[in-house]
């Protein structure tokens, strides 16, 4: 049963989502039940496998039992779980598990006879991501990346609002460019090694004669443009903010934590897994290019974030600023610019879905989608209020939350890079967002309480007849499915942020084997720096 | 001429596939109508296909069907099968032969596949592939065209510019 733990991970969502379509169709009632087991089921295969890497090594799974054995030119397709996968998988499944507990009451008010399909695409959508971690073919996970992709189109569109299906279509275009791409570089490595699986194709490149060949060159550019597409890399940004924002929440809560950052573990994937950390930062020499790159991404995202005025759209290109601190930790050549990349993934997944859940909470019960209309919230919505503090504090960096020791990896491999720039876009970029969130916060602690009559009730997503006909205990607070999973959120920012050292250890334990070339792997205990100025 | 045999003759297919690569992105960027913009991203994705099954073709080979042959024959050719590089070689010509001496020095095994014919057949690795990316094509497709008949519910138009324009009416908040 425990050889089968990585089958069953993927398998367990894909035949949820099947079940769905044949009986939640008949009886609505069934779909939710369905949702939560199957992801139930994801998520204990997730810790059990954090759990199998931890005492017993990497897991190397194949399908259908094409093991190197019977198929000695790897023809077979191979799911390799390491530290770091384990870990993204882990909180893949616990931010589709916490949305689904959002959507229970949320859906149905989004579109009330899409309900099956809405939960049909959800599963397929955690199939996709799921196994974009843990695929070890190239081809593989090309395939996943659309599978991935293609809900997610059909996810943005299920929207009320008019503007999402334009939105939905932009990101298909977009989408679909960065894939082939993808697609593309896998035809050139293809040619030039004979197969797809990772490590086999890594084996060959190390051999100078062809790994050094042009072609090798253009396949890595056209994956990493690829990539970088689908996880909105600055210049490449611009479907993101329109998908994201206007589709319904529920949608928004599940996409906007997990695709881009599923996508930059993609591109690391790439990069130490296939091509291999010498190959790309000494062959290749375009480190300090991409920082840059990222160095603008950071800036432009929390410069325009600063400028937005509705709620959403300024977690939008938070998320822009974001994808770049991660990018930029990756390229940095540097061990603890690559931890702080991975543990930045793992971080950020839950910090933006805490941001996303109080957006989404407020979008619904006081009709608030501009950041002006937040007046009042710590007085009426204590709760959610407070939720969204932690992930506010987080993203701004304060101690003890994850963002805080993200910032902290990050900005050390910077310094030990010597990429000063990096450095200070880091520090530029926790100033904007303090300012970002102190201003919402002296709206809402000092702000005048928007009319009761909720001003901009023309917004089909809140709905304000709902919430103004039942008060409840807080005020105009949320109900309970909405509330427990934002308070989970908030308690696992910052549990993630108190208990970073095991978290450190494993990904450190993993990048033993997939070695950040120039700089050796310190050895000492690697929490002593940040424990000394705590 | 001497530029057309050597550079463009050989590569026939490749050149065709860059070609229709850049027809396809050049619709689905400029063109301002959504349809044109999903032809566009249909001959985009054909290109790609073209590509790889220009990887695993050659000529005077046959589809990799096992014959009626004697066991370490059928054994040969099963590892052929298997073994995309070995044909995807002889396809490829100059360009990836080093590719082979790489995969034998690995492999260790020369022995087996010293008795393949991989002349005779097509590679099917990447015919097989391209199975899988002509589905995903084709749903891609079908979720675009659905998504496209939203649109003109919601707008009227499949016109890029008509569809901004009547947003820019709508409001800055989009909530037509």
């Amino acid at each position: 049963m425990s050889d089968q733990l990585p089958a069953i991970l993927l398998l367990a969502p894909l035949f949820g989502a099947m079940i769905t379509g044949l009986v939640g169709v008949k009886d609505h009632r069934f779909c939710f039940p369905i949702l939560v087991t199957s992801l139930s089921v994801s998520l204990a295969c997730a810790l059990a496998l954090v759990f199998q890497v931890q005492t017993s090594g990497p897991v190397d799974y194949f399908f259908g039992g094409w093991t190197p054995e019977r198929s000695p030119l790897g023809v077979g397709i191979q799911l390799r779980i390491d530290g770091i996968n384990a870990l993204v998988i882990t909180v893949i499944s616990v931010v589709a598990l916490l949305t689904a507990f959002y959507s229970l009451r949320r859906i149905g008010e989004d579109n009330t006879e899409k309900t099956p399909q809405f939960y049909m695409l959800f599963q397929m959508l955690c199939v996709g991501l799921l196994g974009i971690s843990v695929t070890a073919d190239a081809f593989n996970l090309f395939v996943l990346v659309e599978v991935s992709s293609l809900t997610s189109y059909a996810l943005v569109a299920m929207g009320s609002k008019p503007r999402g299906t334009l939105a939905a279509f932009n990101y298909l275009i977009m989408g679909t460019i960065g894939a082939s791409l993808f697609l593309l570089g896998v035809g050139y490595l293809y040619m030039k090694t004979g197969t797809l699986n990772m490590a086999g194709i890594h084996e060959i490149l190390l051999d100078p004669a062809i790994g050094h060949e042009p072609s090798v060159y253009v396949a890595f550019i056209l994956i990493l443009v690829g990539v970088w597409i689908k996880m909105a890399f600055f210049p490449l940004y611009g479907w993101l903010p329109n998908a994201y924002s206007y589709c319904p929440s529920t949608t928004s809560c599940l996409l906007a934590p997990l695709v881009t950052k599923v996508s930059v573990y993609m591109m690391i994937r790439v990069m130490l897994s296939i091509f291999g950390a010498e190959w790309v930062f000494q062959s290749l020499g375009w480190s300090v290019t991409v920082v840059w790159l990222a160095i603008f991404a950071i800036l432009a995202g929390s410069l325009l974030a600063l400028a937005q005025v509705e709620l959403k759209k300024m977690f939008c290109y938070l998320i822009v600023a974001e994808v770049g601190y991660m990018v930029g930790g990756a390229w940095l050549a540097s061990h603890w610019g690559m931890v702080g990349a991975i543990y930045h993934i793992l971080a950020d997944a839950l910090m933006t879905l805490c941001l996303f859940l109080a957006g989404g909470i407020f979008a619904k019960q006081l009709g608030a989608e501009r950041i002006d209309q937040l007046g009042g919230i710590f007085r009426r919505m204590p709760i959610t209020a407070t939720g969204f503090t932690v992930a506010a504090l987080a993203l701004i960096g304060v101690p003890p939350t994850a963002g805080f020791f993200s910032k902290w990896f990050l900005i050390r491999g910077g310094i030990e890079s010597g990429q000063w720039g990096y450095v200070g876009a880091l520090v530029i970029s926790s100033l904007v967002n303090a300012v970002l969130f102190f201003r919402i916060f002296e709206i809402a602690f000092f702000g005048k309480n928007p009319p009761e009559g909720h001003g901009h009730g023309h917004d089909e997503e809140a709905d304000p007849s709902s919430s103004a006909g039942q008060p409840t205990l807080f005020g105009q607070e949320a109900r309970l499915t909405a509330l427990v999973p934002l308070l989970i959120t908030a308690l696992l920012v910052v549990l993630l942020g108190v208990f970073h050292a095991p978290i450190v250890e494993i990904i450190q334990q993993a990048l033993q084997d997939l070695p950040v070339v120039g700089v050796p792997t310190p050895p000492s205990d690697p929490t002593a720096a940040v424990n000394a100025i705590r | 001429m001497e530029f057309l045999n050597e550079h463009v003759v050989p590569y026939f297919n490749y050149w065709v596939y860059v070609i229709l690569l850049m027809i396809g992105m050049r619709a689905m960027i400029t063109k301002n109508n959504l349809i044109k913009k999903l032809i566009g991203m249909s001959i985009f994705q054909t290109a790609i296909i073209l590509l790889y099954v220009s990887i695993g073709t050659k000529s005077d080979s046959t589809i990799p069907i096992l014959e009626e042959k004697d066991e370490s024959a059928k054994a040969a050719l099963t590892q052929t099968a298997e073994s995309p590089q070995t044909s995807g070689d002889k396809s490829k010509g100059t360009d990836s032969g080093s590719g082979a001496e790489g995969e034998n020095k690995k492999k260790e095994k020369p022995s087996k596949y010293a008795k393949a014919q991989p002349d005779r057949f097509a590679n099917p690795l990447p015919h097989v592939l391209m199975l899988t990316a002509i589905v995903v094509g084709v749903s891609t497709l079908g979720v675009a065209l659905a998504i496209s008949q939203a649109i003109f519910r919601e707008f009227g138009s499949l016109e890029e510019d008509e569809i901004l324009t009547k947003i820019k009416q709508g409001g800055a908040g989009g909530d037509v």
